[in-house]
């Protein structure tokens, strides 16, 4: 084992962690003042629920003994048997503690994506609950699938640096299934939501961007030269594609938004997520700057034509910039700057890795479509979905939580 | 006559109100946010498991004149239809006849100004 790299994985581990809180100021800041509490509220209680579970049976579901390459097993319940001075099966170069650790935090931020296209409506005890199931039928089997020992598409040769497929496609596109089955907010047709705090969305996007340099960086497992290559592209994708996105602001309306670029960076990072550790530098600038188009075509597309409530773009922002991140994996991955590919891309004439990618892709819209309207038949039993609809117009912070974010204009509340 | 209708309403019921207003072609409100209290006299809440005293409540206030009495009623059963939940904390509707009426930028006064 080595303190170099020990202590570098856990100060990613804390990195990652950040990234929980600062999306709860980015989707906090994006929803209305009436709804920032809930907003804020969910990704919270996510961040109890995530580490309470990942540590009773999360961990082993996930990276235990494998069963038909889709899921572990109990064997580390609670963490029995995980030393903290021994190395684990998948790092051994770490302590096994520090490798759960740092994977429990990307089992907190997956669901805690999520949340972004209910907001403004969703029950909170039907989104807790949902949540709990989510985890163990789509994260936990993702998870080992992709890169748990004997997970089938680890064998088949797809690969995913960081979580483009297990973090982001999964909780894009569960996203959207919830949301469809939720409906839109009431008077979707005819009211404009307007971003109720645009420095929290800003706040919240920075913090994102800090965090995920501990994301992807860290997924080198080592303080080495990979984890820098996955530093620098990391950087340069969220930056090319803040840009791209600021130039598709000002064609489209003459002026760069704040509100934009900030969803420009996250969305780049999303991109890069899965290549980051596989990709040439020089990809990562296009990488970046194609991921604004397409996730911007795709929001308006689904807000305009399809009419489809997904309130603060989950799945546009996260499935789709996951979907082309994977994609762009196939594309662009050199196995020379990682052996864990086993092919090079289709730029460079081999269209294995590209094929792999693609099945990546789709076993990992199935599990999530199937896993949700499961996980969402379950807790219906239980409770409604949706609050009332006087409940909805009141606003959720009073409704759900009995607290409202900010005193009134004039002060007299305070 | 110059009729001022004022309505004190709760928050949730905003959007409605406006709507409603809009419906019956009333051009031209005012809204503020404003803190009261009338025979439901607040309520008590806990924060962190500490009962709080919330006397004031937070409302909202449309203010909107109108050229005749008949406006004014049809402007009042607009907003009472609206802000109606049936509860204790629905609010008031106030309205007065006000003496002059005078638009900034083109100095008309009287019924002229309110268009």
């Amino acid at each position: 084992m080595n303190s170099g790299d020990t202590g570098f994985i856990m100060i990613c581990a804390a990195l990652v962690f950040f990234m929980t809180p600062g999306l709860a100021f980015f989707y906090g800041g994006l929803v209305r003042r009436k709804n920032v509490v809930n907003t804020i509220m969910a990704c919270t209680a996510i961040m109890g629920l995530s580490v309470v579970m990942w540590v009773l049976f999360g961990y082993s579901l996930s990276f235990g003994t494998n069963h038909g390459g889709v899921i572990g097993d109990l064997k580390w319940f609670a963490l029995n048997g995980i030393k903290m001075d021994e190395a684990g099966p998948y790092a051994d170069n770490i302590p096994h503690l520090v490798y759960v650790a740092f994977q429990m935090m990307f089992a907190m931020i997956t669901p805690a994506l999520i949340t972004g296209s209910l907001v403004g409506r969703v029950k909170f005890k039907a989104l807790f609950f949902f949540i709990m199931l989510w985890s163990i039928i789509v994260y936990y089997p993702m998870a080992h699938m992709v890169w748990g020992q004997g997970g089938f598409l680890g064998e088949i040769g797809s690969v995913d640096f960081a979580g483009g497929n297990v973090v982001h496609i999964s909780s894009g596109v569960s996203a959207l299934v919830f949301s469809i089955i939720l409906g839109r907010r009431k008077g979707y047709e005819n009211t404009a939501y307007r971003v109720h705090n645009i420095p929290f969305v800003a706040l919240g996007a920075f913090i994102l961007w800090f965090g995920w340099f501990g994301f992807n960086a860290g997924s080198a497992l080592g303080a080495n030269g990979l984890a820098a290559h996955a530093f620098m592209t990391t950087a340069i994708a969220s930056a090319s594609a803040m840009l791209s996105w600021m130039i598709i602001d000002v064609i489209k309306d003459g002026k760069p938004t704040l509100v934009g670029a900030s969803t420009g960076l996250v969305v780049g990072l999303v991109a890069i997520t899965p290549g980051a550790g596989f990709v040439p530098i020089w990809s990562s600038f296009i990488i970046g700057a194609l991921v604004s188009p397409i996730c911007c075509f795709t929001i308006s597309f689904l807000k305009g034509k399809l009419k489809i409530d997904d309130a603060l773009d989950a799945f546009g922002c996260h499935g789709i910039g996951g979907i082309w991140g994977g994609i762009a994996t196939g594309l662009f991955a050199k196995s020379s700057i990682n052996s864990v590919a086993r092919w090079d891309g289709l730029v460079f004439g081999d269209v294995h890795l590209f094929l792999m990618q693609l099945v990546g892709i789709v076993v990992t819209i199935a599990v999530a479509v199937v896993g949700t309207l499961i996980c969402l038949g379950i807790v219906r039993l239980f409770t409604p979905l949706r609050v009332t609809d006087r409940e909805e117009k009141v606003g959720l912070d009073i409704s759900e939580h009995g607290e409202s974010a900010y005193p009134t204009f004039n002060g007299l509340d305070s | 006559m110059m009729i001022k209708v004022e309505a004190i309403v709760r928050e949730e019921v905003f959007e409605d109100v406006k709507e409603a207003l809009n419906a019956i072609d009333v051009n031209g409100i005012t809204v503020s946010q404003v803190m009261g209290c009338g025979a439901q006299r607040g309520y008590k809440k806990l924060v962190r498991g500490t009962e709080v005293d919330v006397v004031m409540q937070p409302k909202i206030k449309f203010e909107i004149v109108v050229s005749s009495e008949e406006w004014e009623k049809k402007t009042i059963e607009a907003i009472q239809k609206a802000a109606y939940t049936g509860e204790v904390g629905d609010g008031k509707i106030f309205s007065y006849e006000i003496r002059t009426a005078t638009k900034i930028r083109t100095k008309e006064s009287g019924y002229d100004a309110l268009n």
